[in-house]
């Protein structure tokens, strides 16, 4: 039977290393597979974090050989195999254990954007009425499944550490769905661009690049974001042209 | 905003776990640009060589003033304006403005040029980070003013295409008619796929579907968003392509074959 080796990091808040560990492999093995195999076998004591095994909970985040993937969807067949495999956790989180970090930090932003305020009930009974091609698109966004690989690749949060200023990737999609929501009535200008920080991405399109849910968050959400906000504060014809255009 | 309360360890420059070529992207960036921006540069101090027969070159049109005031709008070159200038300084700073400013080229040119990141998860050279929010990059926000005179120039190079079908008043079509022609198809490509483009048209409306010219117009900007950076990479080419092979045909070094 086939062997790898994989270099696993294992560690806390205090230090860590790098760990090698090899096991067998048989095909169709994913690298979620994998690591429970040397847990079960070598390592009791490692910790990572899994849940569906489907690429649904967004749970195994980590970085596969310096690439942040989902381990469970991460397929032995597209990693060489002749080099050790590195397995290490998201750089951007705080680490708690092994391959586990402490996401926390994102549902505390998460708090902080408006919440979703419909407009009155378009029919007498207090539902809505919505046309299936204005849903469409903000349903690409609803795909999100909070794995946060897009939060650990952004390096304005990975290299310098802008968490006090700039919500990131995965909240300006969130941003994004309700801002473009055809039954929203708030208004979210403001927020990203002060506290949200949207003027702070560099469109480097790594989070889309990295997003397990292919959703284009560069070109669907955080550019037509940053259009609006250009919309509202540094377009001063467009402004003037709307003072006089027929409402 | 939620802050950290873990100190996180900050990389250095070019530190990275990444096994894959991942500097090969940033570096043919590099290259393409580079090799552009030193060639455009170039053509531009020229001041000739950039007609031959019906053909312009699109580095210098529309040709506002010319050394003999011939076909030029406004005719020779006013007294008072340096030597240096040329008609390509005069216009290049608006489709170059276009370009710099474009949201797929500012991603592009921050990771060849500034390594900010150099590529995914890759250790940056500088800790401080300024974005696109302060001075000097919040200039960026200025790329549909850019836009608005892009579309222009796409209505003046087209019509550069039709006296490109006009030899000596007849009709036909030579080489050079088909390498203007793919020039402005290519720059219709990508200036039509614009992001701003696609927000003016449509995006800024969270409710489409009772407007269906703007529906329709969105659809298409989309469309052609999607391959945004293909049209980019290509239109760039056409350009030089275009201005070197008139340049070559008006030095006398290629032939110009007329197929009509």
């Amino acid at each position: 039977m086939a062997q790898a080796t994989f270099k696993i990091w294992r560690g806390d808040r205090t230090g860590g290393h790098f760990t090698d560990y090899t096991t067998e492999i048989t095909d169709g093995m994913v690298v979620l597979d994998a690591i429970h195999h040397i847990q079960a076998q070598q390592a009791n004591d490692l910790a990572v974090r899994w849940n569906c095994k489907a690429g649904k909970c967004g749970s195994c985040s980590a970085e596969i050989n310096g690439m942040p993937k989902l381990m469970c969807m991460t397929r032995l067949n597209t990693l060489p195999l002749d080099q050790p495999i590195t397995v290490q956790p998201m750089k951007t989180f705080p680490l708690l254990k092994d391959l586990v970090t402490d996401v926390s930090w994102n549902f505390e932003v998460k708090k902080k954007i408006k919440k979703f305020k419909p407009r009155k009930p378009d029919a007498s009974d207090g539902t809505w009425r919505m046309q299936q091609s204005d849903v469409d698109r903000v349903q690409e966004f609803r795909k999100c499944i909070e794995c946060f690989l897009c939060q650990d690749v952004c390096h304005v949060l990975r290299d310098h550490h802008m968490h006090a200023e700039f919500i990131g990737p995965r909240f300006l999609v969130y941003a994004a769905a309700l801002e473009m929501h055809p039954l929203d009535t708030e208004d979210r200008l403001e927020d990203l661009r002060k506290t949200d920080g949207i003027g702070l991405c560099n469109i480097t399109k790594c989070c889309t690049k990295v997003c397990p849910e292919s959703i284009t968050i560069t070109d669907n959400a955080i550019i037509p974001l940053k259009e609006r906000v250009v919309d509202r504060f540094f377009d001063p014809l467009g402004r003037l042209f709307r003072v006089f255009r027929p409402k | 905003m939620s802050s950290i309360d873990v100190p996180l360890e900050r990389g250095r420059f070019g530190q990275t776990a990444r096994r894959d070529f991942w500097w090969v992207q940033p570096l043919l960036t590099f290259l393409g640009l580079g090799t552009f921006i030193v060639y455009s540069t170039w053509a531009a101090f020229q001041g000739d060589h950039y007609r031959f027969g019906p053909y312009l070159s699109p580095f210098y049109s529309p040709e506002i003033f010319s050394l003999t005031g011939e076909d030029s709008w406004f005719g020779q070159f006013p007294d008072w304006m340096p030597y240096f200038v040329t008609g390509a300084m005069l216009i290049l700073w608006a489709p170059g403005g276009f370009r710099f400013t474009c949201y797929y080229y500012r991603g592009a040119y921050y990771k060849a040029f500034w390594a900010d990141p150099p590529s995914c998860t890759v250790g940056e050279p500088r800790k401080k980070y300024l974005g696109e929010r302060s001075f000097p990059l919040i200039i960026q926000n200025i790329h549909r003013y850019f836009l608005y005179l892009a579309l222009v120039f796409l209505v003046l190079l087209s019509h550069d295409v039709w006296k490109a079908l006009w030899f000596d008043n007849t009709f036909g079509i030579g080489v050079g008619t088909l390498v203007l022609l793919a020039n402005v198809i290519l720059l219709s490509g990508y200036t039509l796929g614009c992001h701003s483009l696609r927000h003016l048209v449509g995006g800024m409306f969270d409710r489409l579907a009772q407007r269906p010219v703007r529906k329709t117009a969105y659809d298409c900007v989309s469309c052609l968003n999607r391959r945004h950076m293909i049209w980019a990479w290509c239109s760039l080419f056409s350009v030089g392509f275009s201005d070197l092979y008139i340049r070559m045909c008006s030095m006398g070094i290629w032939t110009d074959w007329r197929i009509l």
